[in-house]
């Protein structure tokens, strides 16, 4: 991008947009109280478009920024979570878009999917227990679903996003 | 911003070889998750006792067979509870004051390796085999 402030200032939009998309996430009713953590993972739909239009550095600041925003605003506990979360799942589709073999759905996939396994890994590092692999199982598919919704929203707005 | 958008769209030729990776890998995603799933489910046992950690560190084991009611108390001064119940061969956690309550809704375990987690708490509850001696646990 030849304008240096344009892109800060179209980067600065998006985080506030991830940041609404995860108020957004929070308002919803959880689909069941049974196991924790089932989220549709909305924000990812910003740093999708990122990732694609800008690049992966561009999108993991995005990311760490509105996971840095979002957790002081609303819960501080789950911010070694969503670290794990995020940081797993930017790698994850970073390494993937840049093997060029899958779309951008089935890269939301990998990321949805590596989201949740972080969030396990470190509950599995912070509360020092393995016991945690029904968890890791359910939440699994369950990121694996919202992988294809989010990629599908995430698809939509690189092809549709115009920026003037 | 015209140019990054030529880069980033798909091809037509190319849109329908990714279309069909994307089903391969979400496949094979699924299939990987099914067999840890089947593992899982086939190594798991009737657990005899439960274990309480609190934080990492083992506060207490209980054996299911005995019916009874223990109190977690945990915070710097003791002000935040999760009550385990143990009836019936199965433990459950029926009140707690963390702001969630997923712990609380959580079904009651039996079996080893079902765990109860009240993150606000740090506090895990899990099924393990054995009398309590020799705990299942990655310290």
């Amino acid at each position: 991008m030849k304008h240096p402030a344009k892109k800060l200032a179209l980067l600065g939009l998006c985080t506030a947009i991830a940041m609404v998309l995860a108020w957004v996430e929070i308002q919803l009713p959880p689909l069941t109280t049974a196991v924790p953590g089932i989220k549709l993972g909305l924000p990812n739909i910003a740093i999708i478009f990122i990732l694609y239009r800008f690049g992966w550095k561009e999108a993991a600041a995005v990311s760490f920024v509105r996971i840095l925003a979002v957790s002081f605003i609303f819960n501080p506990a789950t911010l070694p979570y969503s670290l794990a979360g995020g940081l797993l799942s930017l790698l994850g589709m970073a390494l993937l878009k840049k093997t060029d073999l899958l779309s951008i759905t089935g890269v939301s996939v990998a990321g949805g999917l590596l989201h949740n396994v972080g969030q396990i890994l470190m509950a599995m590092l912070i509360l020092s227990t393995a016991g945690l692999g029904y968890y890791l199982i359910i939440l699994a598919v369950t990121g694996v679903v919202s992988g294809i919704f989010v990629g599908l929203c995430g698809s939509f707005a690189v092809k549709r996003v115009r920026f003037r | 911003m015209n140019q990054t958008n030529q880069t980033t769209k798909p091809t037509a030729h190319g849109g329908g070889r990714k279309f069909r990776n994307d089903l391969i890998f979400v496949a094979a995603i699924l299939v990987i998750i099914a067999i840890g799933a089947a593992a899982l489910f086939l190594l798991r046992e009737e657990g005899s006792t439960v274990q309480v950690e609190v934080n990492g560190t083992i506060i207490g084991t209980y054996p299911l067979s005995v019916d009874r009611e223990v109190e977690i108390i945990t915070g710097d001064s003791g002000e935040e509870l999760n009550l385990l119940v143990i009836k019936d061969g199965k433990a459950s956690v029926t009140t707690a004051t963390c702001p969630d309550g997923i712990c609380a809704a959580h079904k009651p375990i039996s079996r080893e390796g079902e765990s109860i987690v009240c993150l606000p708490h740090k506090v895990v509850i899990t099924v393990i085999g054995g009398n309590g001696e020799e705990p299942d646990v990655i310290a």
